[in-house]
């Protein structure tokens, strides 16, 4: 341990600390911009500085280890000036439009001017290029609002391994973007938007659609119907002041159907379709291997999160056959929505409109994928991020707190516990596991409150063996296996899972990826900013939101069951395969 | 004169193909070699006289880099360019010395004989003009190199005579970066 004083406060901290994690640790705030905690600390922007009793210059806390005797000021003027000075030359470069930015209510550069109680910019000069980049359809920059922070940069290349974005040239002409400055649909970008949720300005915001839905709303002719993730019900809430975690579940419902959707579903209901799928998917392929001795593919990874496909796409195409075949829940709703549901009403898939909430900013790329048409036409025609929801049902003039609780709309509305948890990291996985363990063995998962604890939590890759002990006739060839399953989260520990997978040193029949840092909740779509504790609160409620129902497992999902004996056949039946399963496109690295 | 894959730079120059192949056996040599990336570059750019898009894609596969990195590299550097050069690079110093001592007449005209902008080169693809800041001959101010020569206490006036002499002199590599002269 280490003793030293912040602001004559004593203080200790194990040996190799920063000074930062010193103050924070006695409650001593030192405002910052460039930090990305468990990321980055790369000392660039300065705003972090303190004084360190006989050093010449002053001190980037977020980078600086402690040293023992240490005498660290934190709020002297030169500190003070310095930080003042710092971030007034930020904000005579930004290229802002701050009354109406997307960001004009959470702007981090704003609240910081305003903390250090900077009212006038004491430097006029030449001030950032203005380029918007809207090539994607997730994703906006514009780099007339960047300061060059790179936290997005930390992000996409520590987090995620995906490298789209670089600092390029040098100096007052440094750019945050991709190589050369060129478009960011021309390389490779998993469209995950954990750059937008990290960014502090508005340089990197989602695609609003907004106005597309409001248009579809007031289209008499359309029918128009929602369906929500999973993961927006324990973040949504945020948008109005609710602490992480709180569980908005029936107020989201009321205030959709008071937005004037005519149909408010939910995508569990997909999710549960997806274990069915998927479930049997995996068996299938077992079976093939173990019994008629094909050539298969395993492990098989899950296919429910486009950032993550679209990292297979672009850095393993090898390993495409290993992903299973299923849709995302996102888009077996769409095409459940615009078949099944449409022949209930009577009406043709062109006249619905599907309307998804999202917790991520992929899902706009993966509703556009030229394959997504199952039903004929374009299955989910807009997707909203959570943030975007808030702003919407904000326009709308309703009170959100006040909201009566409701339920969600027949017949694709009902849902149980092992969809709510395809929100987190982990969930899909015991949800499929909740599944499996009983089709094969006849019996349900022996583990308390049927939660596979090795799977949940925030460790980065997580591992799990499920022993089948007791198998029923027609799996008897799983009888004494050891299924090994994984779980990854953030797209940098999947790529620690393919390469312990491609070099042989580890061997699993399932593997669960999730694109984002604590899987959907933490989605690049979610109210910023999303931290590890806001992560743990928003699982929390997820859990809770399981273990609340009755429902506890896809395949006892009464609806569900209708819609194969009205519908789909079974499992991996033909019309299944039409409809829920897709394919993959290999595409170029660089 | 040769270079490093040993092709004679005075022969017939090889073709982009002919040198991405050679490029492609230069990067063998530097799989999961830490800080390769600028070395690679430089050799690549001695290379092609350049750094074409073709060979940053394959030095950043090559090294498992993310192409926005290398690309990142690149265009940090001023020495490194991505654009064909001419026959002979000139660079004009802006450093604090030669500025002082007239380095930007010198620019001028240099500008004015070749008849191109910083940054430019020649219709013929003789000479590519571009500034460097400080060559570390600040006691010869001001200086101007074509290729990896050093040219001291440079007057505007002697800029013509200077270029004279490479316009029909022995082949440059206009690299600019001393890797393979």
């Amino acid at each position: 341990m280490i003793s030293l004083t912040i602001n004559n406060r004593p203080v200790e901290v194990p040996e190799g600390s920063t000074i930062l994690h010193a103050a924070r640790q006695v409650g001593i705030r030192i405002p910052t911009l460039c930090h990305v905690e468990g990321l980055q600390a790369i000392g660039a922007c300065r705003v972090c500085v303190v004084e360190v009793e006989g050093a010449r210059n002053l001190a980037a806390s977020c980078s600086m280890p402690v040293t023992a005797g240490m005498k660290v000021f934190t709020n002297t003027r030169r500190v003070r000036e310095a930080r003042r000075a710092v971030v007034e030359l930020l904000l005579s470069e930004h290229n802002g439009d701050c009354q109406t930015c997307d960001r004009s209510e959470d702007c981090e550069l704003q609240a910081l001017a305003a903390e250090l109680g900077i009212r006038e910019i004491a430097y006029a000069g030449e001030r950032t290029r203005k380029r918007i980049d809207s090539s994607t359809p997730a994703l906006i920059r514009d780099n007339g609002k960047c300061i060059r922070c790179r936290r997005c940069v930390a992000v996409c290349v520590e987090q995620q391994h995906v490298g789209a974005l670089f600092p390029q040239n040098r100096g007052f002409e440094t750019i945050i973007g991709p190589a050369f400055n060129h478009d960011l649909d021309s390389v490779p970008c998993v469209q995950c938007g954990q750059c937008a949720a990290i960014c502090p300005v508005g340089a990197i915001t989602e695609k609003d659609q907004i106005e597309e839905v409001w248009k579809a709303l007031d289209d008499p002719s359309r029918h128009v119907i929602v369906q929500t993730a999973p993961a927006i019900r324990a973040a949504l809430g945020e948008c109005f002041g609710y602490a992480p975690g709180t569980l908005v579940t029936g107020k989201m419902v009321a205030a959709l159907h008071q937005l004037g959707f005519q149909g408010v579903f939910d995508t569990n209901f997909a999710a549960d379709l997806t274990i069915l799928e998927e479930g049997t998917e995996l068996l299938t392929r077992l079976r093939r291997a173990l019994v008629d001795k094909q050539p298969v593919a395993l492990p098989m990874f899950t296919s429910c999160s486009p950032g993550w496909i679209k990292f297979m796409e672009y850095f393993h195409p090898d390993l495409l056959p290993n992903l299973s075949t299923c849709k995302s829940p996102q888009q077996m709703f769409g095409a459940v929505a615009k078949t099944y549901y449409a022949q209930k009403l009577g009406k043709r898939p062109e006249q619905i409109f599907v309307v998804s909430i999202m917790p991520c900013t992929a899902k706009k790329f993966e509703c556009q994928r030229p394959e997504m048409d199952a039903s004929g036409t374009r299955d989910v025609d807009v997707v909203l991020t959570t943030r975007e929801l808030g702003k919407m049902i904000r326009a709308a003039g309703i009170q959100f707190g006040d909201l009566a609780d409701e339920e969600m709309d027949a017949p694709l509305g009902l849902s149980s516990g092992a969809a709510d948890i395809f929100a987190n990291t982990g969930g899909v996985m015991e949800a499929a596991i909740r599944t499996v363990y009983e089709i094969v063995t006849g019996h349900e998962l022996p583990m308390p409150k049927l939660h596979v604890r090795e799977v949940e939590g925030l460790a980065g890759v997580k591992e799990a063996t499920l022993p089948v002990r007791g198998a029923v006739p027609e799996w008897s060839f799983l009888e004494g296996a050891d299924l090994h399953v994984a779980v990854a989260h953030g797209l940098s520990n999947a790529q620690q899972v393919i390469s312990a997978i491609k070099s042989g040193r580890k061997q699993y029949h399932f593997v669960e990826v999730m694109t984002c840092p604590g899987g959907c909740i933490g989605g690049g779509g979610q109210p910023r900013f999303t931290t590890n504790e806001v992560r743990a609160a928003r699982i929390a409620a997820i859990y809770q939101e399981d273990e609340g129902k009755q429902l506890r497992k896809s395949h006892e999902n009464p609806d569900l069951k209708t819609l194969y004996e009205e519908f789909l056949g079974q499992p991996l039946g033909h019309r299944s395969h039409e409809l829920l399963h897709t394919c993959y496109t290999p595409r170029a690295k660089v | 004169m040769t270079t490093e894959t040993g092709k004679c730079a005075c022969c017939e120059a090889p073709s982009e193909e002919q040198l991405l192949a050679q490029l492609d056996d230069v990067l063998t040599g530097y799989k999961d070699v830490p800080g390769a990336l600028i070395p690679v570059l430089q050799i690549a750019q001695g290379m092609f006289g350049y750094l074409p898009e073709e060979a940053l894609k394959r030095i950043a596969v090559a090294l498992n880099k993310p192409y926005s990195e290398v690309a990142g590299v690149v265009s940090f550097y001023s020495f490194f360019t991505t654009v064909p050069r001419g026959k002979h690079l000139v660079r004009a110093c802006l450093g604090t010395a030669c500025y002082v001592r007239g380095g930007k007449q010198v620019l001028q005209a240099l500008k004015s004989a070749l008849g191109v902008e910083v940054g430019e080169t020649t219709s013929d693809r003789v000479f590519s003009l571009d500034v460097g800041r400080c060559f570390g001959a600040c006691g010869l101010a001001p200086v101007i190199m074509v290729d990896d020569d050093v040219h001291q206490s440079v007057k505007p006036a002697k800029v013509a005579k200077i270029l004279e002499s490479y316009r029909h002199g022995p082949q440059g590599n206009g690299n600019g970066n001393g890797e393979h002269a």
